[in-house]
């Protein structure tokens, strides 16, 4: 085992879906004040923040000026929903190396609010890039890019529907055991709140062949803080401090002769894990970024869970639910799926990581002792990014 | 009241614009590094080490995978759908995301295809269809 060298001391979730009248930068602090009473400290104590820009242009000078902070490290990084995992990683650096002792990542959207279609939007291009220029005249969705990506996976595997709809199921038997969620789900507006079998899923309709409805993601508001300390900060902090082992970062976009079923993920899981001196096979705990179906499909083979190709039966059975033993739980919170999605979820796998980490989570598994927050950002079968963290309790 | 269009590229944007320019005669440009061998697309300006040379496609090529759109946003392709997009592998080595003009039950994986040309009053977008196909 490495050297543990930070440690996620307090975390917070804004329980609300709808936040109608609020701005990102309230959430950002009202999660923010949370979180480090989740930690027992104080703005004083913050020395460092993380941003991935979401409120807006020089996103790391507003912050630390709405919240009162002098940081003497700022990190703007902004890589889409894993922004969060790199965040985390950089703060581990950074504290590492000495540069700061109370790291604070914030997040907050009004993504529900503002009715934004993130999924089947039209893309405004404000500023012409040779990406935009070479693909904006073809209406691919952002749920098309991902469907792009299932579509092969479905035919050099052999990957079935039902299978990517297992995923669905499980995000929604653990969604239905979160009450947040549950009144999350009612806020926004969907009329049935219970469990959910394959058969609704398959029967759900078709946004792009072949993701149905009920494998994508929801959209809502929200919003999360995340503050993560030095060892020697870790000693005095309220709850048991969650350490993080090890991170990997990499990033994927188009080739001649990519192969689209794998994702950055195959790059930064296998380099967090090594770092952290852990295997796949001990991990309790797995949160993926479950954008779509397909996306947690994706990153169980890159992360080491399955092989290439066999993600499918892996997921079969409903062997990620958290009651399950002999495979770890899968996202049990209820997930993008099921809980909250509000643009970039990758702060949320952080947060029940650690709820799990200290037996606070809802559909809690027993003894949890190891968890990997695997973020993905951007689109799948085009650029995206890949953030792994592996997080473990003492 | 017009008919929505489809959206276009947007210029001044100078890595694009040569290959946009060639539409306007039918011709589908992609770029060779003269240095590496390697084929380059999309295009982008040569850098000092990496020497891109333009070169023209035959316009054949195979369905890498594809998606059928059924929901958009955008009054065009809402009116359009549903229609496929795909990732087609074209013969000279490029990989190029671009519509399939063809009934979405008909397309399929590993679908050879070649080019057909939309015609606008600035450039004409590729799109593709079923090699062989009128």
């Amino acid at each position: 085992m490495p050297d543990r060298t930070a440690a996620i001391a307090g975390v917070y979730e804004h329980p609300d879906r709808r936040v109608d009248g609020l701005s990102k930068l309230q959430i950002k602090a009202e999660c923010a004040a949370n979180a480090l009473a989740d930690a027992g400290l104080s703005w004083s104590d913050v020395d460092a923040i993380y941003d991935a820009g979401e409120a807006g242009q020089m996103s790391g000078v507003t912050i630390a000026e709405y919240l009162g902070i002098n940081p003497r490290v700022v990190d703007t990084t902004s890589v889409g929903g894993s922004s969060y995992q790199f965040h985390a990683a950089h703060a581990a650096r950074d504290i590492a190396a000495g540069h700061a002792k109370v790291a604070l990542l914030t997040y907050g959207s009004t993504a529900k609010s503002d009715e934004r279609a993130i999924g089947t939007g039209a893309r405004i291009v404000a500023e012409p890039t040779p990406q935009t220029n070479m693909e904006a005249p073809y209406g691919l969705t952002l749920i098309g890019n991902y469907a792009l990506a299932a579509r092969r996976h479905m035919h050099e595997y052999g990957t079935t529907a039902e299978q990517l709809a297992e995923i669905a199921v499980t995000t929604r038997a653990h969604a239905v055991r979160n009450p947040d969620a549950v009144r999350g789900l009612e806020a926004i507006g969907l009329r049935h709140t219970g469990e959910i079998t394959i058969d609704d899923v398959l029967s759900s309709r078709t946004i792009a062949d072949p993701l149905h409805l009920l494998e994508c993601c929801l959209v809502t508001d929200g919003g999360g803080a995340v503050v993560i300390v030095a060892p020697d900060v870790a000693r005095d902090i309220r709850k048991p401090p969650v350490w993080i082992l090890g991170t990997g970062e990499a990033i994927g976009y188009p080739g001649n002769a990519r192969d689209i079923t794998t994702s950055a993920a195959a790059i930064s899981g296998p380099a967090a894990f090594d770092r952290a001196g852990v295997r796949p096979d001990e991990i309790d705990i797995a949160m993926i970024y479950d954008s779509f179906t397909i996306t947690v499909l994706t990153m169980l083979e890159d992360l080491g869970f399955a092989k290439k190709g066999e993600g499918g039966q892996y997921v079969e059975g409903g062997r990620l639910r958290w009651d399950r033993p002999g495979a770890p739980a899968l996202n049990t919170d209820g997930g993008g799926l099921s809980s909250n999605h509000p643009g970039m979820r990758g702060i949320f796998l952080l947060i029940e990581a650690v709820r799990q980490l200290r037996g606070e989570s809802t559909s809690q598994v027993a003894g949890a002792r190891l968890a990997v927050a695997h973020g993905n950002g951007g689109q799948l079968a085009s650029r995206h990014s890949g953030g792994t963290v592996i997080l473990g309790r003492d | 009241m017009t008919s929505p269009t489809r959206p276009l590229p947007k210029f001044p944007e100078p890595d694009s614009e040569p290959f946009w320019q060639a539409t306007k005669d039918h011709r589908l440009l992609y770029q060779l590094d003269a240095v590496s061998g390697d084929v380059v697309f999309f295009p982008r300006r040569s850098t000092p080490g990496r020497d891109l040379e333009w070169k023209e496609s035959a316009g054949f090529g195979t369905v890498y995978t594809y998606t059928v759109i059924r929901q958009h946003g955008h009054p065009f392709f809402r009116a359009r759908a549903p229609y496929v997009v795909a990732y087609v592998d074209l013969d000279e080595g490029f990989r190029m995301l671009a519509e399939v003009v063809e009934d979405p039950d008909t397309v399929h994986i590993g679908q050879r295809v070649a080019v057909d040309w939309e015609d606008h009053d600035e450039v004409s977008v590729p799109v593709f269809r079923a090699a062989g196909a009128a």
